[in-house]
Protein backbone atom coordinates (compact mmCIF):
# COMPACT_ATOMS: atom_id res chain seq x y z
CA UNK A 1 0.00 0.00 0.00
CA UNK A 2 2.11 2.86 1.24
CA UNK A 3 5.00 3.19 -0.31
CA UNK A 4 6.62 5.55 2.02
CA UNK A 5 6.18 2.90 4.98
CA UNK A 6 8.11 3.98 7.88
CA UNK A 7 8.04 1.14 10.64
CA UNK A 8 7.68 2.64 13.98
CA UNK A 9 10.37 3.55 16.06
CA UNK A 10 11.83 2.75 19.56
CA UNK A 11 10.79 5.46 22.25
CA UNK A 12 12.31 4.71 24.98
CA UNK A 13 16.01 4.28 24.53
CA UNK A 14 18.07 1.77 25.56
CA UNK A 15 19.85 2.42 28.99
CA UNK A 16 20.95 1.65 32.54
CA UNK A 17 17.57 0.41 33.47
CA UNK A 18 17.28 -2.26 30.82
CA UNK A 19 18.78 -6.14 31.19
CA UNK A 20 21.50 -6.06 28.94
CA UNK A 21 23.99 -8.77 26.79
CA UNK A 22 27.09 -7.85 24.73
CA UNK A 23 28.77 -4.77 25.08
CA UNK A 24 27.30 -1.35 24.80
CA UNK A 25 29.74 -0.95 21.85
CA UNK A 26 28.15 -3.24 19.50
CA UNK A 27 27.33 -1.81 16.72
CA UNK A 28 23.41 -3.77 16.67
CA UNK A 29 21.24 -3.27 19.19
CA UNK A 30 18.51 -5.69 19.55
CA UNK A 31 15.76 -5.03 21.76
CA UNK A 32 12.75 -7.79 22.27
CA UNK A 33 9.39 -7.01 24.06
CA UNK A 34 8.48 -10.94 25.26
CA UNK A 35 5.77 -12.56 27.17
CA UNK A 36 7.14 -15.73 28.94
CA UNK A 37 4.19 -17.86 28.34
CA UNK A 38 3.45 -16.57 24.53
CA UNK A 39 4.57 -19.67 22.15
CA UNK A 40 5.94 -17.67 19.50
CA UNK A 41 8.42 -15.73 22.29
CA UNK A 42 9.69 -19.75 23.19
CA UNK A 43 9.84 -20.54 19.27
CA UNK A 44 12.10 -16.98 19.03
CA UNK A 45 14.28 -17.79 22.07
CA UNK A 46 16.72 -20.23 20.45
CA UNK A 47 16.53 -18.03 17.16
CA UNK A 48 18.15 -15.23 19.96
CA UNK A 49 20.19 -17.16 20.79
CA UNK A 50 21.78 -18.48 17.71
CA UNK A 51 22.38 -14.54 15.97
CA UNK A 52 24.02 -13.74 19.84
CA UNK A 53 26.47 -17.00 18.72
CA UNK A 54 26.66 -15.95 15.59
CA UNK A 55 27.16 -11.86 15.61
CA UNK A 56 29.70 -12.39 18.84
CA UNK A 57 30.39 -9.13 20.33
CA UNK A 58 28.57 -7.05 17.20
CA UNK A 59 25.42 -7.65 18.91
CA UNK A 60 23.85 -5.95 21.95
CA UNK A 61 20.36 -7.50 23.02
CA UNK A 62 17.54 -6.08 25.30
CA UNK A 63 15.07 -7.86 26.66
CA UNK A 64 11.95 -5.84 27.71
CA UNK A 65 8.54 -7.19 29.35
CA UNK A 66 5.53 -7.44 27.44
CA UNK A 67 3.07 -9.82 29.51
CA UNK A 68 -0.65 -10.17 27.74
CA UNK A 69 -2.08 -10.66 30.69
CA UNK A 70 -5.58 -11.58 29.15
CA UNK A 71 -4.47 -14.53 27.12
CA UNK A 72 -1.81 -15.83 29.58
CA UNK A 73 -2.71 -16.41 32.86
CA UNK A 74 0.86 -16.76 33.54
CA UNK A 75 2.58 -14.04 31.92
CA UNK A 76 2.79 -11.72 35.04
CA UNK A 77 4.03 -14.19 37.22
CA UNK A 78 6.94 -15.48 35.35
CA UNK A 79 8.11 -11.48 34.50
CA UNK A 80 7.61 -10.93 38.15
CA UNK A 81 9.72 -13.95 38.46
CA UNK A 82 12.54 -12.91 36.03
CA UNK A 83 12.55 -9.25 37.78
CA UNK A 84 13.12 -10.41 41.01
CA UNK A 85 15.59 -12.72 39.70
CA UNK A 86 17.45 -9.96 38.42
CA UNK A 87 17.10 -8.28 41.92
CA UNK A 88 19.63 -11.09 43.03
CA UNK A 89 21.60 -10.88 39.68
CA UNK A 90 20.26 -13.31 37.80
CA UNK A 91 17.89 -12.07 35.23
CA UNK A 92 19.39 -14.09 32.37
CA UNK A 93 19.47 -17.19 34.17
CA UNK A 94 15.94 -17.14 34.82
CA UNK A 95 14.76 -15.64 31.49
CA UNK A 96 16.49 -18.19 29.94
CA UNK A 97 14.96 -20.86 32.61
CA UNK A 98 11.42 -19.39 31.67
CA UNK A 99 11.78 -19.81 28.15
CA UNK A 100 13.37 -23.12 28.29
CA UNK A 101 10.48 -24.76 30.49
CA UNK A 102 7.28 -22.55 29.01
CA UNK A 103 5.42 -26.14 29.37
CA UNK A 104 6.20 -25.87 33.20
CA UNK A 105 3.70 -22.54 34.11
CA UNK A 106 1.84 -22.66 36.13
CA UNK A 107 3.10 -24.99 38.54
CA UNK A 108 5.90 -23.09 41.13
CA UNK A 109 8.05 -26.24 42.30
CA UNK A 110 10.49 -26.26 39.32
CA UNK A 111 11.10 -22.79 39.36
CA UNK A 112 11.83 -22.72 43.50
CA UNK A 113 14.13 -25.62 42.72
CA UNK A 114 15.72 -23.41 39.74
CA UNK A 115 15.93 -20.40 42.35
CA UNK A 116 17.70 -22.42 44.61
CA UNK A 117 20.13 -23.76 42.25
CA UNK A 118 21.35 -20.26 41.17
CA UNK A 119 22.09 -19.53 44.33
CA UNK A 120 19.28 -17.14 44.91
CA UNK A 121 17.65 -16.58 48.33
CA UNK A 122 13.84 -18.44 46.88
CA UNK A 123 12.01 -17.24 49.49
CA UNK A 124 12.88 -13.66 48.81
CA UNK A 125 12.06 -14.07 45.32
CA UNK A 126 8.55 -15.51 46.23
CA UNK A 127 7.71 -12.85 48.11
CA UNK A 128 8.55 -10.49 46.00
CA UNK A 129 6.50 -11.98 43.18
CA UNK A 130 3.62 -12.13 45.56
CA UNK A 131 3.64 -8.30 46.48
CA UNK A 132 4.39 -7.77 42.76
CA UNK A 133 7.00 -6.13 44.07
CA UNK A 134 8.23 -5.25 40.48
CA UNK A 135 4.56 -4.46 38.28
CA UNK A 136 5.25 -0.49 37.99
CA UNK A 137 8.53 -1.50 36.31
CA UNK A 138 6.90 -4.03 33.96
CA UNK A 139 4.38 -1.67 33.65
CA UNK A 140 6.91 0.96 32.24
CA UNK A 141 8.50 -1.84 29.56
CA UNK A 142 4.37 -2.72 28.63
CA UNK A 143 4.12 0.94 27.89
CA UNK A 144 6.59 1.96 26.27
CA UNK A 145 6.19 -1.21 23.79
CA UNK A 146 2.89 0.26 23.40
CA UNK A 147 4.02 3.87 22.28
CA UNK A 148 6.76 2.34 20.30
CA UNK A 149 4.06 0.41 18.29
CA UNK A 150 4.38 -3.03 19.60
CA UNK A 151 1.67 -4.95 18.06
CA UNK A 152 2.43 -8.26 19.45
CA UNK A 153 4.63 -10.96 20.86
CA UNK A 154 7.46 -10.89 20.01
CA UNK A 155 8.04 -7.71 18.75
CA UNK A 156 11.63 -6.75 18.34
CA UNK A 157 13.91 -3.65 17.51
CA UNK A 158 16.52 -3.39 15.53
CA UNK A 159 18.68 -0.13 16.55
CA UNK A 160 15.54 1.47 17.29
CA UNK A 161 13.59 0.62 14.19
CA UNK A 162 10.57 -2.12 14.37
CA UNK A 163 11.64 -5.09 12.76
CA UNK A 164 8.85 -6.37 10.34
CA UNK A 165 10.08 -9.61 9.62
CA UNK A 166 9.22 -13.09 10.47
CA UNK A 167 11.43 -14.11 14.05
CA UNK A 168 13.36 -16.91 11.85
CA UNK A 169 17.26 -17.48 11.80
CA UNK A 170 18.04 -16.55 8.18
CA UNK A 171 15.95 -13.38 8.13
CA UNK A 172 16.88 -11.50 11.46
CA UNK A 173 20.03 -12.30 11.17
CA UNK A 174 20.58 -10.43 7.33
CA UNK A 175 18.34 -7.58 8.94
CA UNK A 176 20.69 -7.16 11.49
CA UNK A 177 23.78 -7.82 9.51
CA UNK A 178 22.57 -5.17 7.34
CA UNK A 179 21.76 -2.98 10.38
CA UNK A 180 25.55 -3.63 11.79
CA UNK A 181 26.84 -2.46 8.13
CA UNK A 182 24.79 0.77 8.23
CA UNK A 183 26.26 1.78 11.61
CA UNK A 184 29.72 3.02 11.61
CA UNK A 185 29.51 4.10 14.92
CA UNK A 186 28.08 2.41 18.32
CA UNK A 187 24.20 3.08 18.68
CA UNK A 188 21.87 4.13 21.38
CA UNK B 1 -33.54 -0.56 8.37
CA UNK B 2 -30.44 2.19 8.40
CA UNK B 3 -29.76 3.73 5.44
CA UNK B 4 -26.68 2.30 3.50
CA UNK B 5 -24.05 5.00 3.15
CA UNK B 6 -22.16 5.71 -0.02
CA UNK B 7 -19.13 3.58 -0.65
CA UNK B 8 -15.66 5.82 -1.25
CA UNK B 9 -12.39 4.19 -3.17
CA UNK B 10 -9.67 5.31 -0.86
CA UNK B 11 -9.47 5.73 3.15
CA UNK B 12 -11.21 9.10 4.29
CA UNK B 13 -9.02 11.26 5.63
CA UNK B 14 -8.48 13.63 8.94
CA UNK B 15 -11.25 16.70 8.39
CA UNK B 16 -13.88 14.58 6.77
CA UNK B 17 -17.24 13.82 8.94
CA UNK B 18 -17.39 10.48 10.08
CA UNK B 19 -20.40 8.27 7.78
CA UNK B 20 -22.98 7.45 10.43
CA UNK B 21 -23.48 3.73 11.03
CA UNK B 22 -25.95 1.13 12.93
CA UNK B 23 -24.52 -2.35 13.02
CA UNK B 24 -25.02 -5.22 15.57
CA UNK B 25 -22.98 -6.31 18.17
CA UNK B 26 -25.07 -9.18 20.01
CA UNK B 27 -27.88 -11.13 18.16
CA UNK B 28 -30.13 -8.32 19.67
CA UNK B 29 -27.97 -5.60 20.69
CA UNK B 30 -26.76 -2.93 18.30
CA UNK B 31 -24.43 0.17 17.95
CA UNK B 32 -24.73 3.73 16.14
CA UNK B 33 -22.00 6.19 15.99
CA UNK B 34 -23.96 8.98 17.29
CA UNK B 35 -24.74 6.72 20.54
CA UNK B 36 -21.06 8.23 21.46
CA UNK B 37 -20.97 11.71 20.36
CA UNK B 38 -19.34 13.80 22.88
CA UNK B 39 -16.25 11.35 23.76
CA UNK B 40 -13.40 10.48 21.35
CA UNK B 41 -14.38 6.97 19.52
CA UNK B 42 -11.72 4.88 18.02
CA UNK B 43 -12.82 2.76 15.21
CA UNK B 44 -10.58 -0.14 14.36
CA UNK B 45 -11.41 -2.32 10.89
CA UNK B 46 -9.73 -5.45 10.59
CA UNK B 47 -10.01 -8.68 8.28
CA UNK B 48 -11.30 -11.10 10.40
CA UNK B 49 -11.83 -12.72 13.78
CA UNK B 50 -9.78 -15.16 15.05
CA UNK B 51 -6.17 -14.63 12.97
CA UNK B 52 -3.45 -17.29 14.29
CA UNK B 53 -1.58 -15.55 16.04
CA UNK B 54 -0.19 -14.32 20.40
CA UNK B 55 -2.02 -11.40 20.80
CA UNK B 56 -3.67 -9.94 17.53
CA UNK B 57 -4.78 -6.48 17.33
CA UNK B 58 -7.91 -6.75 19.26
CA UNK B 59 -6.57 -8.62 22.28
CA UNK B 60 -3.52 -5.47 22.19
CA UNK B 61 -6.29 -2.91 22.47
CA UNK B 62 -8.52 -4.60 25.20
CA UNK B 63 -4.82 -4.57 27.41
CA UNK B 64 -4.13 -1.13 26.50
CA UNK B 65 -7.84 0.35 27.53
CA UNK B 66 -7.17 1.55 30.61
CA UNK B 67 -4.95 4.00 28.55
CA UNK B 68 -8.25 4.92 25.95
CA UNK B 69 -10.24 5.38 28.92
CA UNK B 70 -7.38 8.29 30.20
CA UNK B 71 -8.79 10.20 27.38
CA UNK B 72 -12.62 8.95 27.86
CA UNK B 73 -12.62 7.20 24.47
CA UNK B 74 -14.62 4.63 23.40
CA UNK B 75 -13.13 1.68 21.12
CA UNK B 76 -14.86 -0.46 18.61
CA UNK B 77 -13.87 -3.23 16.40
CA UNK B 78 -15.20 -3.65 12.99
CA UNK B 79 -14.77 -6.72 10.58
CA UNK B 80 -17.37 -8.50 8.28
CA UNK B 81 -17.77 -11.14 11.06
CA UNK B 82 -20.85 -11.86 11.90
CA UNK B 83 -21.98 -11.84 15.20
CA UNK B 84 -21.91 -15.24 16.25
CA UNK B 85 -18.16 -15.24 15.63
CA UNK B 86 -17.44 -11.92 17.06
CA UNK B 87 -19.26 -12.92 20.47
CA UNK B 88 -16.72 -16.40 20.26
CA UNK B 89 -14.09 -14.11 19.48
CA UNK B 90 -14.60 -11.60 22.05
CA UNK B 91 -15.07 -14.17 25.05
CA UNK B 92 -11.74 -16.19 23.64
CA UNK B 93 -9.62 -13.32 23.76
CA UNK B 94 -11.53 -11.56 26.82
CA UNK B 95 -12.43 -8.15 24.97
CA UNK B 96 -13.47 -5.42 26.94
CA UNK B 97 -15.21 -3.67 23.92
CA UNK B 98 -17.47 -4.21 21.66
CA UNK B 99 -16.73 -6.01 18.40
CA UNK B 100 -19.63 -4.74 15.11
CA UNK B 101 -20.51 -7.23 12.56
CA UNK B 102 -20.09 -5.38 9.40
CA UNK B 103 -22.15 -8.10 7.87
CA UNK B 104 -25.37 -6.95 5.59
CA UNK B 105 -24.79 -5.77 3.66
CA UNK B 106 -21.62 -7.14 3.45
CA UNK B 107 -19.03 -4.85 4.10
CA UNK B 108 -21.20 -1.79 3.58
CA UNK B 109 -19.52 0.45 6.51
CA UNK B 110 -15.97 -0.54 5.64
CA UNK B 111 -16.96 0.72 1.99
CA UNK B 112 -18.19 3.92 3.66
CA UNK B 113 -14.52 4.52 5.04
CA UNK B 114 -13.11 3.70 2.57
CA UNK B 115 -11.03 0.85 3.60
CA UNK B 116 -12.89 -2.50 1.90
CA UNK B 117 -10.46 -4.72 0.50
CA UNK B 118 -12.72 -6.30 -2.90
CA UNK B 119 -10.11 -8.40 -3.72
CA UNK B 120 -10.68 -10.97 -0.51
CA UNK B 121 -13.84 -9.62 0.88
CA UNK B 122 -12.35 -8.23 3.90
CA UNK B 123 -11.90 -4.69 5.48
CA UNK B 124 -8.61 -3.43 5.20
CA UNK B 125 -6.70 -3.02 8.57
CA UNK B 126 -7.50 0.58 9.13
CA UNK B 127 -7.95 2.86 12.34
CA UNK B 128 -9.65 6.01 12.85
CA UNK B 129 -9.72 8.75 15.73
CA UNK B 130 -13.01 10.21 15.41
CA UNK B 131 -13.46 13.34 18.07
CA UNK B 132 -16.38 13.87 20.33
CA UNK B 133 -18.01 16.11 16.94
CA UNK B 134 -18.04 13.20 15.36
CA UNK B 135 -15.30 14.79 12.49
CA UNK B 136 -12.36 12.11 11.88
CA UNK B 137 -8.88 13.81 13.34
CA UNK B 138 -6.33 10.63 12.52
CA UNK B 139 -6.47 7.86 10.20
CA UNK B 140 -4.66 5.35 8.86
CA UNK B 141 -3.84 1.95 6.36
CA UNK B 142 -1.93 -0.32 7.73
CA UNK B 143 0.52 -1.99 4.96
CA UNK B 144 -0.36 -5.49 3.69
CA UNK B 145 0.63 -7.81 6.63
CA UNK B 146 1.58 -5.54 9.42
CA UNK B 147 -0.73 -5.28 12.33
CA UNK B 148 -0.59 -1.80 13.33
CA UNK B 149 -0.17 -1.14 17.38
CA UNK B 150 -1.47 1.40 19.79
CA UNK B 151 0.75 3.87 19.14
CA UNK B 152 -0.89 6.07 16.81
CA UNK B 153 -4.02 5.92 18.47
CA UNK B 154 -2.60 6.72 21.82
CA UNK B 155 -0.55 10.01 19.40
CA UNK B 156 -3.99 10.80 17.87
CA UNK B 157 -5.74 10.88 21.40
CA UNK B 158 -3.68 13.11 23.16
CA UNK B 159 -3.50 15.61 20.09
CA UNK B 160 -7.30 15.94 20.22
CA UNK B 161 -7.09 17.57 24.24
Amino acid sequence: MSKTYIPPQLILPVGDRDHSMGTPEANVVLVEYGDYQCPFCGAAYPVVKRVQKELGSQLRFIFRNFPITNAHPFAEWAAETAEAAAAQGKFWPMHDFLYENQRLLGSETPFVKEEASLGLDAARVGREVAQRAYSSRIEEDFMSGVRSGVNGTPTFFINGTRYDGPAEYEELLSSLRRAAKGSGSPKK
Amino acid sequence: MPRIPEAKNSILKAGERAPGFTLNTTPDQSVSLKDFLGRPVVLAFYPADWSPVCTDQMGLYAQVMPEFRRFEAEVLGISVDGIWSHLAFSKDRKLNFPLLADFEPKGAVSQAYGVYEARTGESARALFVIDKKGVIRWSYLSPDGVNPGADGILAALEKLE
